[in-house]
């Protein structure tokens, strides 16, 4: 059986981590191949890499630290910010990334998952989504938001998120990573809920992303809402919540994790 | 000893040549006839459809020189279905090295494709590749279609059992990544290189 997986998210800043509470007020955290090969040595499952500036300021990642964290790290990582064309997906691809993430450029224009997913196989595409919990006439829904790396530009692009998940699977996206806004920074666990629901409707893998704040929030989410994967930053960065230990915690509860096994320990 | 990753053109071949690097070990992403036939070990990775494989290796040449080959060959998931007869992906023939049929995984309540992450082998015959390994190891899949598992050196599992790890004679290819399996696979690629 797969494992589910465990992914700290490097928020990427002019080639450092940071992270922000709700989106905000951007901590350093560190240079990024230290902490992907720290991430990697901890049995991380894969990584992912958000250039959050990269969308709002109109720019794309850089490919030269794709490339050094594809020559340093042996275990997957996924790449997002700014991949508007299929161009500037294969130069993060051809630099070493084993996946593509694409968020507010697919809502601008849907039609760039297929071309994505035709290009390069759906299993090179990653939506990232960022969704919210709104009241429209007195019946709360998911709503989708974008440019979520700069607060000031945010858009609202008047679309329901179940209704977005259902089109980018249609259109060949190969997984769906939730970033559940409400949740996301307050440490106060995962928006079960909204995942439990999206899972009901995405036959692709699906990620929870947004809320971890104790080991507890890892075991919920994987039990309640199916998730195949779980993501999260400051509980990671911190050194709050260790990897290890969380894979071997879930492990003893009944949640299939992958245990680095003292015999692959890195050959010399 | 020089090795030959062949190029089909597919995205990410660098992270092959990537993780042989990080062996020690040189190599040549090539679709040059006498470099892969000149090659003392011939890797043939792949990402993206089979159909589309199988053309980029016939404009090349490559089809009859890859089935030609004596030397140490490895093939990388899409690689590995390549080497079978055919594929439901496309519909196509394959290089027909080994016997059988790619077919897609199942589609089940609960089941998703791409199978993607980290699983385990379920060991079926001893292999020169699985030297070191104590069998417990995990390795990182992404695929949606797979090889039967009926001749497999090593199967894994989603939703039916499949090849993880096939051989015949000089040829040998895995379902996973193991340029993306951490110690385990870097230590698989060096049982190939040294095997």
């Amino acid at each position: 059986m797969v494992a589910v997986r465990i992914i700290p998210c490097l928020d990427v800043r002019a080639g450092r981590v940071v992270k922000g509470v709700k989106f905000r007020d951007h901590v350093d955290m560190g240079d990024i191949i230290e902490r992907a090969r720290a991430y990697r040595d901890q049995g991380a499952d894969e990584l992912v890499f958000y250039d959050i500036t990269a969308s709002p300021e109109q720019r794309s990642v850089e490919v030269e630290w794709v490339e050094r964290v594809a020559a340093e790290i042996d275990i997957p990582f996924a790449v997002a910010g700014g991949i508007r064309d299929v161009d500037r997906a294969r130069a993060v691809l051809h630099a070493g990334a084993d996946k593509i993430s694409v968020n507010s450029p697919a809502l601008k224009r849907p039609q760039l998952v297929r071309e994505l997913a035709d290009t390069f196989g759906s299993q090179c595409v990653v939506i990232g989504i960022d969704s919210m919990r709104e009241v429209v006439n007195g019946k709360g829904c998911y709503r989708l938001r974008a440019n979520t790396g700069d607060p000031d530009n945010m858009i609202d692009p008047d679309l329901d998120t179940r209704a977005w998940v259902e089109q980018v699977q249609r259109l060949g996206a190969g997984e769906i990573v939730l970033n559940c806004m409400d949740a996301d920074g307050v440490q106060d666990g995962y928006d079960i809920d909204q995942l439990a629901e999206m899972r009901t409707i995405c036959d692709v893998p699906l990620i929870a992303s947004g809320g971890a704040g104790a080991r507890e929030h890892f075991l919920e989410v994987f039990r309640r809402a199916d998730v195949d994967g779980a993501l999260a930053a400051t509980v990671f960065h911190s050194g709050r919540i260790p990897i290890p230990a969380l894979k071997a915690w879930l492990s003893a509860n009944g949640i299939e994790t992958r245990l680095q096994a003292e015999s692959t320990a890195p050959v010399q | 000893m020089t090795i030959a990753v062949i190029n089909s053109g597919g995205a990410n071949l660098g992270s092959v040549v990537q993780a042989l690097n990080r062996l020690g070990a040189e190599s040549v992403l090539t679709r040059d006839v006498d470099e892969v036939r000149g090659a003392s070990r011939v890797i043939l990775p792949g990402v993206g459809a089979a159909a589309w494989s199988m053309n980029a290796l016939r404009e090349h040449g490559l089809v009859d020189v890859i089935r030609g080959l004596t030397q140490p060959v490895l093939g990388v998931c899409l690689g590995l279905q390549l080497m079978f007869e055919s594929s439901e992906e496309g519909d196509t023939p394959c290089l027909g090295l080994i016997p059988g049929r790619v077919a897609r995984l199942p589609a089940e309540p609960g089941l998703r494709l791409p199978h993607m992450g980290w699983n385990r082998l379920a060991w079926k015959a001893d292999d020169p590749l699985a030297r070191g390994l104590d069998g417990h190891e995990w390795f990182y899949f992404v695929h949606s279609y797979a090889a039967p598992a009926g001749s497999a050196v090593a199967t894994s599992e989603h939703g039916r059992e499949f090849a993880a790890i096939v051989r015949r004679g000089n040829f040998a290819a895995c379902q996973f990544h193991p340029e993306k399996s951490a110690a385990a696979g870097a230590r698989l690629l060096r049982n190939f290189l040294e095997g």
